[in-house]
């Protein structure tokens, strides 16, 4: 398939002077053309693009849509992206899908992870206390952002302590900006290895975690043992480097943004309700959400066929301003901010979502209290952003305190 | 305001025990939503409508009186 040449090509760069803003050109076929065409893989495939914040919920919620990347019209962030082991979960449709998740579902529930609240906590207390041990301009995001969400991982798994250092190693190793994907396979590999063993282990030293419990799954022959260790792998594919960029960039947006620190410093409620609006507006998957039509459906008066491809830009909906007023602004205190669609919508949205939610609750209050002359080393033109990649981040931030 | 819950729909993203956690819990075995109470009372209805409106898997229905 070729595009014709008013289709735009799809585009991951932000405005110059504005990393959080999505793109001009998103942003002006959100007001006049909500539902448009843009060109993929060079002209190759021209999916939908899904632009505000309603048609965006209505994709993501509808059964006429699948998330399996083989699909010959899936519009897929790489060509020709495997479907992968069904542990991964999130690239694999009902029932397939729903059997995975449900293994999982009972150690995201909010009492269990209200239970992990004071190891991230002391972990949180940990990471600053030895990143402030050093001198001079250090990077945030390798000495805090990047090892804490791994850290928490190793608690959520059971991971026994001393296995932390070879486990934070491989996962550093797997989203190394600047690694190949050869090594990053091999990374994910040797994890996937290591967790096989992990769910032999835990037979004989069972923990209150959740490897035990994927054990316990696999020997009642709900999952297999090669399930167990995939949805452990897949934990921390999903949950590592999303919330480190989260964290990283929640950390420069409030930098940025001096008079509305003290609302992340505020009680309990001030502060949830500020990581919803920290949620909405850093959007961090902004290489969007996508899904292929699995039959003829008709959305705000256009009809997507059976076998085409859709993209949701979250981060574009997110700041439809049709629900979000001054959708553009930082308002800590947004009375519906909730309503972000940053952990997607349907059946799919972010299973891991209570636990990033405890994470940014603890760690970004903490951050500005115990460093409250925290600074950015170096001009914010100069920070360099992740622009192609799924999620959207920063390579490295140098932090002064 | 009375409220519903469909259970085999509940994906377990625990937002409405978030918002409002004195109407809606989660079972012990697989994080399902369990219904607390199902005619809360008036100071919780503005957190029980926005658990409808967020909840991803539209398993939370209100009749409002």
């Amino acid at each position: 398939m070729t595009s014709s040449p008013t289709v735009p090509a799809f585009t991951l760069t932000r405005p110059k002077g504005a990393p959080l803003a999505p793109s001009p050109l998103y942003t002006e076929l959100r007001a006049k053309q909500p539902i448009s065409r843009v060109s993929l893989w060079e002209g190759q495939l021209s999916p939908w693009l899904v632009t505000r914040w309603e048609d965006a919920r209505t994709v993501l919620g509808s059964p006429a849509f699948s998330t399996n990347p083989t699909h010959p019209g899936a519009p897929t962030f790489r060509k020709d992206t495997p479907q992968g082991r069904r542990g991964f979960f999130a690239n694999h449709d009902d029932p397939v899908h729903a059997t995975m998740r449900r293994t999982l579902t009972r150690e995201f529930m909010v009492k269990r992870i209200n239970e992990l609240r004071p190891a991230i906590a002391r972990l949180t207390d940990e990471l600053l206390t030895e990143m402030t041990k050093l001198s001079g301009p250090t990077d945030f995001v390798e000495h805090f952002a990047l090892p804490l969400p791994s850290l928490v991982i190793c608690e959520l798994l059971g991971v026994p302590y001393e296995d932390h250092a070879f486990f934070q190693e491989h996962s550093k190793a797997i989203v190394d900006f600047n690694a190949t994907a050869q090594k990053a396979e091999q990374a994910l590999a040797s994890l996937s290895e290591y967790l096989l063993g992990l769910v032999e282990t835990k037979r004989t030293k069972p923990g209150n975690d959740v490897i035990t419990r994927l054990a316990a799954q696999a020997d009642e022959g709900v999952i297999t043992d090669q399930d167990a260790a995939d949805l452990g792998a897949f934990l921390l594919f999903a949950g590592h480097e999303t919330t480190a960029n989260m964290i990283a960039l929640s950390t420069i947006t409030l930098i940025a943004h001096p008079d509305q620190i003290p609302h992340i410093l505020g009680g309990e409620e001030q502060v949830a309700g500020a990581v919803e609006e920290l949620l909405r507006y850093v959007s961090i998957v902004h290489g969007g959400l996508r899904r292929t039509a699995v039959e003829d459906v008709t959305i705000d008066g256009v009809t997507i066929r059976a076998g085409e491809g859709v993209i949701i830009p979250v981060h574009v909906a997110n700041r439809d301003p049709e629900l979000f007023t001054a959708p553009d602004d930082l308002d800590l205190d947004r009375a519906n901010a909730r309503q972000h669609l940053a952990f997607g919508y349907g059946i799919h949205q972010c299973l891991g979502q209570p636990l990033a939610r405890a994470e940014l609750q603890i760690v970004l209050p903490e951050i500005f209290r115990r460093l409250p002359e925290l600074k950015i080393a170096v001009p914010m033109d100069e920070i360099a952003f992740k622009q192609d990649t799924v999620v959207y981040g920063v390579v490295e931030l140098p932090v002064t305190w | 305001m009375h409220v519903e819950v469909d259970v085999p729909k509940c994906v377990a993203s625990g937002q409405c025990v978030l918002l409002a956690p004195d109407v809606f819990d989660q079972r012990d075995e697989d994080g399902l939503v369990v219904l607390v109470n199902e005619n809360p009372p008036a100071e919780v209805h503005d957190a029980v409508r926005e658990s409808a409106t967020v909840c991803p898997a539209s398993a939370i229905r209100l009749e409002e009186s």
